[in-house]
């Protein structure tokens, strides 16, 4: 069996995989969580709730309507998007004027609510829910063995990604969404109705969250606490990218998801701290992150 | 707005109602255990004074720290080791607790102060996560089970504090001498300058103010006081767990500072005192305690930022012009 | 005054936190005219443009653009009522290029000029179109920030000391700009401390100091009232 720096290779392959996996949750959520944060200034400390409220959307469809994968895929988003509509029409949209860190506090306490009512009618143990047929199995790729549903978590995850910079680079509401940014009174004075941009961005980042959730649902078990240790490495994710750029937050993602696995080949001890050390290292040399820009 | 700002004019209250209102305090705090069970009577006080370190923080340097637990339960930690392994007498163990803590404070409080706000919260939050990683793998934690079984001992090698009342007198002095410390540290001139700072960073720079220094020694005098909340409960409870060093702990503390009011010298003890005896209530019922957390969190953001003792305040104020 | 006013402007106050910056502010425009206000810097001059506009929300009186009342509808109707805004400080966003800079605000009425107008009447912006807003030199960015609104429709224009720290040159064109607008029929509401400039284009004048209106009158009287422009510009 061939050894790459004395590790056997395809258990360097493997957790180059895991790692990869875990970089397109770190990538997908930390997008939602900056491009909330840009137009909003909010951290939203709810958006591991929601993507816990996006797998057990995909669950409860499937155990209690016979709704399947694929459709989740779209409804799980809608509904957590429908959601967080309400919360930032009803809640959020009151603090938007006063500090931002009541925002932080207003989502940690709607994240424990979540939670603990998902606790207390699901249990804490994890549920399982199957992938989809058609990307059940596994392919033999020579150098390492794939699951099928793995790989294409990856690129789901990468699609999504691109597609959600292309929609604000390249369109129109991404011109409304960057230009508010940056000046959200200007852009009002202009006639666009920038307080249901603020709520539809809002939705948008929570439905990210929800489709993060269903894409995770057949690779972690579906429990009420899936997000909200997630969302603690995310935010470290955040402080190490910058929230200034959506490219930053998603190619952070995804480096410190495959150096977090890499680290698990080479000292699995120090696996589930590292992206922190990274993140207290960038502190050190650069404080406004890799990709920030100073405020 | 800033967070706590609008209890700045805290301080010009007749001292005489002060004094009274202090005397009248201690004085039940003292016949508490007669009528109260001493121990949730103990950890209410552990808690008052760990939210109270945490206010100095937020109240009055206007830092949110998300990662409190790590002092707190950080502090338990080293006391219970000391204590247990090393035969130490518990006075001396909590201060060790305390020491570790304001040394655990130092680091991140180093790393935390380079970024503002929101960061701020983020940082110390994932910081104190990754201490939580560390106290579940670290060998003289002992993982999931923790430190189990600390004796209490003798204090000073001379009072028992097996008896009841003796380990409840000992928990007050402690948090008396902890909210003095604090009382003084506001009222002092470098608590002056933090909060000229709360109240206008630039401005505190162009003043010539070294404003990191200030906010890093803010730091590790609020860690120091969690430690020795922290450390004081494992002689109490004579154990030292995860839960004490996780996030949720971290929550907690703000949400009690948040109930009893930010910014102000007892809320936060008020606070304490109320989310402890709520989540004794509901330790009989299987209603979920962590929702009826987020409801208060939620509530209080959006109808009370100044929590109990602020409103209070306000309304005296209103009364008296 | 025959015919109703197309702005309306009656006893308007305006406050920025705590102190009070407008006192009690009368103005009327009727179609199609060029008003320029005038006064020193801090008279309330561009207060008075973004009261109007709903920017600054603290505010009491009447505000009405063809009858209709301004003063309670949210910011983003004001717009979409008709008036356009171009800023002070232009207001150019970074993170767009010319392009979506110039697309950027949403059409009001279906007569606006079209993107070719545009480009033929500012050149320069075409040629420039991929590059990044900011990047422009001050006179392009004015350019810009008028042609974006232009292209909205809107038939009431606030214009915010548009020459202010332009070259010669560049105020030379903006004026022509200008009385092209004025051609076209627009309804302009001029801030401007340079009352050489203005007085090419404008049609009456009002007076600002300390939060009030001190004089108003016609363009061809600008002359007759040097003595108190002096005295109330300091110049």
């Amino acid at each position: 069996m061939s050894t790459i720096f004395g590790i056997p290779a395809p258990a360097l392959y493997g957790q180059i995989l895991i790692g990869l996996i875990n970089g397109s949750f770190y990538a997908l959520l930390s997008l939602g969580l900056a491009v909330i944060f840009g137009l909003l200034r909010v951290i939203n400390f709810a958006h591991g709730a929601q993507y816990m409220l996006g797998a057990f959307a995909a669950y409860l469809l499937l155990n209690y309507a016979g709704i399947g994968y694929w459709p989740a895929l779209i409804l799980a988003p809608l509904i957590v998007g429908a959601v967080a509509v309400v919360i930032e029409r009803t809640m959020l949209s009151r603090l938007y004027s006063i500090d931002p860190l009541y925002g932080l506090l207003l989502t940690f306490g709607l994240a424990l609510i979540f939670e603990g009512m998902f606790r207390y009618w699901f249990g804490a143990a994890g549920k399982p829910y199957a992938p989809p047929a058609q990307l059940s199995g596994g392919i033999n790729l020579g150098f390492m063995f794939l699951p099928i549903y793995r790989g294409w978590v990856v690129v789901a995850s990468l699609v999504i990604c691109i597609g959600t910079w292309l929609l604000i680079e390249k369109t129109r509401l991404g011109a409304y969404l960057r230009a508010a940014t940056e000046n959200a009174t200007l852009v009002q004075a202009f006639g666009v109705n920038v307080p249901r941009l603020l709520t539809l961005t809002y939705g948008l980042g929570a439905g990210l969250a929800a489709l993060a959730g269903v894409l995770a649902a057949p690779i972690y078990q579906v429990s009420p606490l899936m997000g909200s240790n997630l969302i603690i490495i995310v935010f470290a994710v955040v402080v190490v990218g910058g929230m200034g750029s959506i490219l930053g937050a998603i190619v952070t993602g995804y480096v410190l998801g495959v150096l977090e696995g890499l680290t698990k080949v080479f000292y699995p001890e120090a696996s589930s701290i590292v992206i922190f050390v990274i993140m207290a290292i960038v502190l050190l040399v650069r404080p406004a992150g890799l990709f920030g820009r100073e405020e | 707005m800033a967070v706590g700002t609008q209890y700045l004019a805290e301080q010009p209250r007749p001292r005489a109602l002060s004094v009274v209102f202090g005397a009248v305090a201690i004085a039940a705090l003292v016949a508490a255990p007669f009528a109260v069970y001493p121990v949730l009577m103990m950890n209410v006080l552990c808690f008052a004074l760990f939210a109270c370190a945490f206010n100095l923080l937020i109240g009055y340097v206007g830092l949110l720290s998300f990662g409190h637990a790590t002092f707190f339960g950080g502090a338990a930690y080293f006391t219970a080791h000391a204590v247990k392994v090393w035969g130490w007498e518990p006075l001396a163990g909590i201060l060790l607790g305390a020491a570790g803590a304001a040394a655990l404070g130092l680091i991140v409080g180093f790393l935390a102060i380079r970024r503002q706000g929101i960061y701020f919260a983020m940082i110390t939050l994932a910081l104190g996560q990754m201490f939580a990683f560390i106290c579940l793998q670290a060998p003289f934690t002992h993982g999931e089970d923790g430190i189990q079984g600390v004796p209490r001992g003798h204090l000073l090698g001379l009072i028992d504090l097996n008896q009841p009342l003796a380990m409840y007198y000992f928990t007050l002095a402690v948090f008396l001498f902890g909210f003095f410390a604090i009382w003084r540290i506001v009222h002092s001139p470098f608590g002056n300058i933090l909060q000229a700072i709360r109240e206008n960073e630039r401005r505190a720079i162009s003043l010539g103010y070294r404003v990191d220094r200030y906010k890093l020694g803010a730091f590790v005098m609020s860690a120091a006081l969690a430690g020795l909340a922290g450390a004081t409960k494992a002689i109490v409870f004579q154990f030292a767990t995860l839960t004490d060093v996780q996030w949720q702990m971290s929550g907690e503390v703000i949400l009690m500072t948040l109930l009893g009011g930010i910014g102000t010298l007892i809320g936060p003890a008020v606070g304490a005192g109320l989310v402890i005896a709520l989540q004794n209530y509901l330790a009989a019922s299987d209603f979920p305690v962590t929702v009826l957390i987020g409801i208060i969190f939620v509530v209080c953001v959006l109808v009370f930022r100044r929590g109990i003792v602020g409103e209070i305040m306000a309304l005296m104020k209103r009364k008296t012009g | 005054m025959t015919e109703a006013p197309l702005l309306e402007v009656r006893g308007l106050n305006a406050w920025y936190g705590e102190s009070h910056v407008l006192h009690g502010v009368d103005l009327d425009i009727r179609e199609g005219e060029t008003v320029t206000l005038l006064g020193r810097n801090g008279a309330g001059k561009t207060t008075t443009l973004r009261a109007i506009m709903g920017i600054l929300r603290r505010r009491e009186g009447v505000i009405r653009l063809r009858g209709q009342d301004l003063l309670n509808l949210p910011l983003h109707r004001v717009a979409q009522s008709g008036l356009g805004y171009v800023p002070e400080e232009r207001g150019i966003f970074a993170s767009l290029n010319v392009a979506e800079n110039l697309m950027l605000p949403p059409a009001v009425a279906d007569n606006g000029m079209s993107v070719d107008e545009i480009y033929r009447l500012f050149p320069n912006l075409y040629e420039r179109r991929t590059s990044q807003g900011t990047k422009l030199s001050g006179g392009e960015q004015q350019m810009l920030a008028i042609a974006r609104i232009l292209r909205t429709g809107a038939r009431v224009l606030l214009l915010d000391e548009p020459t202010e720290g332009l070259a010669p040159v560049i105020v030379q064109r903006i004026g022509d700009v200008l009385v092209e607008l004025k051609e076209r029929g627009m309804t302009i509401l001029l801030v401007e401390q340079n009352f050489r400039f203005a007085r090419k284009v404008a049609d009456r004048f009002y007076l600002m100091e300390d939060g009030r209106m001190v004089n108003s009158f016609p363009g061809h009287q600008l002359d007759a009232n040097m003595d108190q422009l002096h005295e109330v510009l300091g110049v």
